[in-house]
C-alpha cells in the first residue's frame, strides 16, 4: 500500500469504529433511559406497564405500612390529586418518611401497583426532586403546600 | 474587620488581573517589554491578595464569627477546629474562593517557573491565566460573595452538613480542583501558541509536566470523592454514574487524552492540532464541571444554592471561553501542521487509537449527563439516565483500550515493528491469562462474561508496563523518572481494572431484617445482630448495633454500624461501619426498627474494593514520577 492508501484506509477505518460506536450508544440510549411520570399520569395510565421509569411525588401521610420484622414495605406516593401505591423491599433512605418528596424506579404493574427496585437516597432534607417540585407546583397553582413538620424544624433550628 | 479586609483583597485581586492580563497579552502584541515586565509584578500581588481573601475567611471560621453570613450557615461552635477548616470549602461561596486561590497558585507557580521561556510566550500565557482568574474573582464578587454580614449576627452557626465532616471529603475539593485548575494551564499554553502561531515540540515539553501533575491531582481528588461516597453516605458502592461524579470524570478521560497525545507532540512533532484541541477541550469540560454542579442545574449535595444569577454567569463565562479559544483555534489551527509519518502499528497508532477511544468515551459519558437536561430544557419530558446506560456504552471502547494498551506498550515510536516483538507480546498475554485462570479457578470460581475478560485485559496489562523498562535495564540503559513513572501509572491503571472486575463480579451484598440473636446468609458469610444500644457523641446521639460476621461458622470480625441524629441539623445519618482489609472489605450499616423487634441491616462483602482508590493514586503517583523527569528541567535551563 501507498502512504496515501493507508491513511486514507485508516481514516475510513477510524470513522466506521467511531459511528458503531456512536450507533451502539444511541441504541443503548433509547433503551436505557428512564422517563419520569407524576402520580396523576400514572393513575390515569398515561405511564407503560412492565417498563422501568421513576415515579415522584410525596409520600402521603399515613399510608406508610410494614409488616411488622419484615423488609416488605408498602407506602403511597401522592401528588396530592391522584394517588399511586407503591411496594419496596429492603432499606429506605434516610429521608424517607411520610410529606417528603420521594423518587422511586421500578415497573408499574398491570394491577396499577408500582414495584420499586430502588428508592433515592437525597442528602438534604430541604430537598426535593426538581420534577417532584413541578409537577406539585402545577397541581396547585403554584403554591406548594406546606411541610407542617418542616416548618417547625426550621422555626426550632433559628 | 478581618471579612471587610478580605472582601476588600479580593475586589483589589479583580483589578490586578486585569492588569495581569492586559499586559500579558498587550505587551507582546505591541512588543512594549516594560509591559511585558510588569506581568510577572502583577502575578505576585493578585497572589498575595488571594491568599490574604482565603486567610481572612478562614480566620472568621475559626474564630466563630456569626456575624458573617457565610460562616454562619455552614459552622457552629461545637465543630471541631479541623472542620472549621475545611468548611470554608463545605458550600458554594467559600469553594470559588478556594478556586480562585488554587488558580492564583498555579499563575504563581507558572510565573516562577517560566523564566527560561521566551518572555513575550510566557507573558501570554500569563495574560490568558489573568482572564480566566477574572472571570472567577467577578463571579465571586458578583454572585457569591463570601464576606457578607448577617444583621444582628447569628448566636451559633447552622453547622456544616455531617456528611461533610469527614477527612477524605476535607480534601476532596482542594484536590479536585487543584486539577481542574491545573488543565488552566495547558489551557492558557495552548492559547499562548496559537497566538503566536507557532507550536514546535519544546512547547509540548513545556506543557507536559503541568498537564501531568493537574491530571495526578485530579485523580487523586476523585479518588477521595469516591471513596467517601463509599464509605459515609452509608450504603456502599463506589461509583453512580450521578451527573457531578461524571463532570469530574470527563475531563479526567480527556486529560488522560491529553497526556498522550503530548508525548506523540514532543516526541515526534505530530498531532499538534489535535492536542491544542484536547488542550482547549480539558480545560472546557473542567468549566462545564463547575458549571454543572455550581449553578443548580443538577440538584445534589454539591450544588448549594440554586440561584439563577449564578448559573447565567458561569455560562456566559463558559461560553466566552470556550467560544473564545475555538475561534482562535479555527483561526491558527490550520498554521500548524504536522510533518512526519508514521507506520501503521508504530507507538504513534496506538496513540491515536488511545485518543479516539478514551475522547469517545468521554463523549458517551457526556451524552448520557447532558441528555437529561437538555431534554427537559426542550420540553421533551423528564428523563434520567442512569447505570443501565453508561456502563455498557462505557465498557465499549474502554475495553479495546485496555488491550490497545496492552499491546502497545511494546511498540515503539515512528517504526511500525510491533510484530518483531511478538514474543514479549504472547507471554505477557499468557501471564495474564493463566493469572486470571489461577484466580477464577482457584480462589473465587466462574462468574459472568465479563469477569474473565476483564481480569485478563487487566492483568496482561500489568505485566506489559514492566516489559520496557526490564528491557532497559538489560540492555544497560538508565531508568528515566519518565519510564518508571509510565510503568506506574500503567500498573495502576491494570491495578484498577482487575479489582473493579473482581468487585463487580464477586460482591455478596443482602438487606437483613434482624431481630436480636438472630442471623443472615450473605453469600458465604453469616451476619448475626447480637446487640442494640444507645450512645452519644460529641453532637449527636445514635443507636449502636453490634453485628458478628460469620465465614464458616467463625466469627471473622465484630461491626458496629450506627445510625446517628444529629441535633444542630436535625439530621438522620447512617453511619455504616467497615472492616476494610486489602483482601476485601465487609460492610455492615443499620437500617431502621422495623418492628416486631427487628432492625433492617444492610450486609455487603465486597473483595479487592480497597485496589480501586490504590489504583487511582498508583495512576496519580506515576504522574508525578514521570512529571519529575530531568529532562523538563533541562528544557527549561537549554530554551
Amino acid at each position: 500500500m501507498t502512504p496515501r492508501r493507508r491513511r486514507l484506509v485508516l481514516v475510513l477505518g477510524i470513522l466506521a469504529g467511531v459511528s458503531i460506536a456512536g450507533a451502539l450508544m444511541l441504541r443503548s440510549f433509547n433503551e436505557n433511559v428512564m422517563f419520569f411520570f407524576d402520580p396523576s399520569q400514572v393513575a390515569k395510565g398515561e405511564a407503560p406497564v412492565g417498563k422501568r421509569f421513576r415515579l415522584g411525588g410525596m409520600v402521603k401521610p399515613g399510608s406508610v405500612q410494614r409488616a411488622p420484622g419484615s423488609l416488605s414495605l408498602a407506602f403511597v406516593v401522592t401528588d396530592f390529586k391522584l394517588d399511586v401505591p407503591v411496594r419496596y423491599e429492603g432499606v429506605v433512605p434516610d429521608l424517607f418518611r411520610e410529606n417528603q418528596g420521594v423518587v422511586a424506579h421500578g415497573t408499574l404493574r398491570g394491577d396499577g401497583v408500582f414495584v420499586a427496585d430502588e428508592i433515592l437516597a437525597k442528602h438534604d432534607e430541604n430537598y426535593m426532586p426538581p420534577e417532584v417540585a413541578r409537577a406539585i407546583k402545577e397541581k396547585h397553582g403554584g403554591v406548594m403546600p406546606v411541610d407542617p413538620s418542616k416548618a417547625a424544624k426550621e422555626q426550632a433550628a433559628r | 474587620m478581618i471579612p471587610e479586609l478580605g472582601h476588600f483583597a479580593l475586589i483589589l485581586a479583580a483589578w490586578v488581573v486585569i492588569a495581569q492580563s492586559a499586559f500579558g497579552l498587550a505587551g507582546p502584541a505591541f512588543a512594549r517589554e516594560r509591559w511585558i515586565a510588569a506581568v510577572r509584578p502583577a502575578v505576585f500581588t493578585q497572589f498575595a491578595l488571594q491568599t490574604a481573601a482565603l486567610a481572612a475567611l478562614m480566620y472568621a471560621f475559626v474564630t466563630n464569627d456569626f456575624s458573617v453570613q457565610y460562616v454562619a450557615q455552614n459552622s457552629n461552635s461545637a465543630l471541631p477546629v479541623g472542620y472549621r477548616i475545611a468548611a470554608v470549602w463545605g458550600a458554594h461561596e467559600g469553594s470559588l474562593v478556594l478556586w480562585g486561590w488554587i488558580l492564583s497558585c498555579w499563575t504563581l507557580a507558572v510565573a516562577l517557573r517560566s523564566r527560561s521561556l521566551p518572555e513575550a510566550f510566557a507573558a501570554r500565557t500569563l495574560g490568558v491565566l489573568g482572564l480566566v482568574s477574572l472571570g472567577f474573582v467577578t463571579f465571586t464578587l458578583a454572585t457569591s460573595n463570601p464576606f457578607l454580614r448577617l444583621q444582628p449576627a447569628a448566636p451559633d452557626g447552622r453547622d456544616l452538613n455531617p456528611l461533610l465532616q469527614d477527612p477524605a471529603l476535607a480534601s476532596h475539593p482542594p484536590m479536585l480542583y487543584a486539577g481542574y485548575v491545573g488543565f488552566a494551564v495547558a489551557f492558557a499554553f495552548a492559547c499562548a501558541a496559537m497566538i503566536e502561531g507557532r507550536l514546535d515540540q519544546t512547547w509540548a515539553r513545556w506543557t507536559r509536566p503541568w498537564t501531568t501533575i493537574a491530571w495526578a491531582f485530579l485523580s487523586v481528588g476523585i479518588a477521595l470523592g469516591s471513596w467517601w461516597a463509599y464509605y459515609e453516605l452509608g450504603w456502599g458502592g463506589y461509583w453512580f454514574w450521578d451527573p457531578v461524579e461524571n463532570a469530574s470524570f470527563m475531563p479526567w478521560l480527556v486529560g488522560t487524552a491529553l497526556i498522550h497525545s503530548l508525548a506523540v507532540t514532543e516526541k515526534r512533532g505530530l498531532f499538534k492540532s489535535w492536542t491544542l484541541l484536547l488542550a482547549i477541550l480539558a480545560f472546557s469540560l473542567s468549566l462545564l464541571g463547575t458549571f454543572l454542579v455550581r449553578s443548580g442545574v443538577l440538584v445534589s449535595v454539591h450544588s448549594f444554592a440554586a440561584d439563577p444569577t449564578r448559573g447565567i454567569f458561569i455560562l456566559t463565562f463558559l461560553v466566552l471561553v470556550i467560544g473564545g479559544a475555538l475561534a482562535l483555534y479555527a483561526w491558527r489551527a490550520p498554521l500548524l501542521r504536522s510533518e512526519a509519518g508514521f507506520e501503521f502499528t508504530s507507538r504513534e497508532s496506538f496513540l491515536l487509537f488511545n485518543n479516539i477511544l478514551l475522547v469517545v468515551a468521554a463523549a458517551a459519558v457526556f451524552a448520557g449527563t447532558m441528555a437529561p437536561l437538555i431534554s427537559d430544557a426542550l420540553g421533551l419530558g423528564t428523563l434520567s439516565v442512569g447505570k443501565q446506560y453508561f456502563d455498557p456504552v462505557f465498557l465499549l471502547p474502554t475495553l479495546p483500550l485496555i488491550a490497545l494498551a496492552a499491546v502497545g506498550l511494546h511498540s515503539q515510536w515512528k517504526r511500525g515493528r510491533v510484530a518483531a516483538r511478538r514474543g514479549a507480546i504472547l507471554t505477557t498475554a499468557a501471564i495474564g491469562i493463566a493469572l486470571t485462570l489461577a484466580l477464577m479457578l482457584g480462589v473465587w470460581g466462574g462468574a459472568k462474561l465479563l469477569t474473565p475478560i476483564g481480569f485478563a485485559l487487566g492483568l496482561w496489562l500489568i505485566a506489559s508496563s514492566f516489559v520496557d523498562p526490564i528491557d532497559r535495564v538489560r540492555r544497560g540503559i538508565r531508568l528515566t523518572p519518565a519510564i518508571v513513572g509510565m510503568a506506574i501509572a500503567h500498573v495502576g491503571l491494570g491495578v484498577f481494572v482487575v479489582s473493579i472486575t473482581a468487585v463487580e463480579s464477586y460482591t455478596s451484598e443482602r438487606d437483613l431484617a434482624l431481630a436480636i440473636g438472630e442471623s443472615g446468609r450473605v453469600g458465604a458469610f453469616e451476619y448475626r445482630l447480637d446487640g442494640l444500644r444507645r450512645v452519644e457523641g460529641p453532637n449527636y446521639d445514635a443507636v449502636r448495633g453490634t453485628v458478628t460476621v460469620l465465614e464458616a461458622g467463625k466469627p471473622v470480625v465484630t461491626l458496629y454500624p450506627e445510625k446517628r441524629n444529629y441535633f444542630v441539623q436535625r439530621s438522620v445519618m447512617t453511619e455504616a461501619d467497615i472492616h476494610m482489609q486489602l483482601s476485601r472489605d465487609v460492610f455492615a450499616a443499620l437500617g431502621e426498627d422495623l418492628g416486631g423487634g427487628r432492625w433492617s441491616v444492610r450486609a455487603q462483602v465486597r473483595p479487592l474494593i480497597n485496589y480501586v482508590w490504590l489504583a487511582a493514586f498508583l495512576m496519580a503517583l506515576g504522574g508525578i514520577v514521570a512529571a519529575s523527569d530531568r529532562r523538563y528541567r533541562r528544557a527549561e535551563g537549554e530554551a
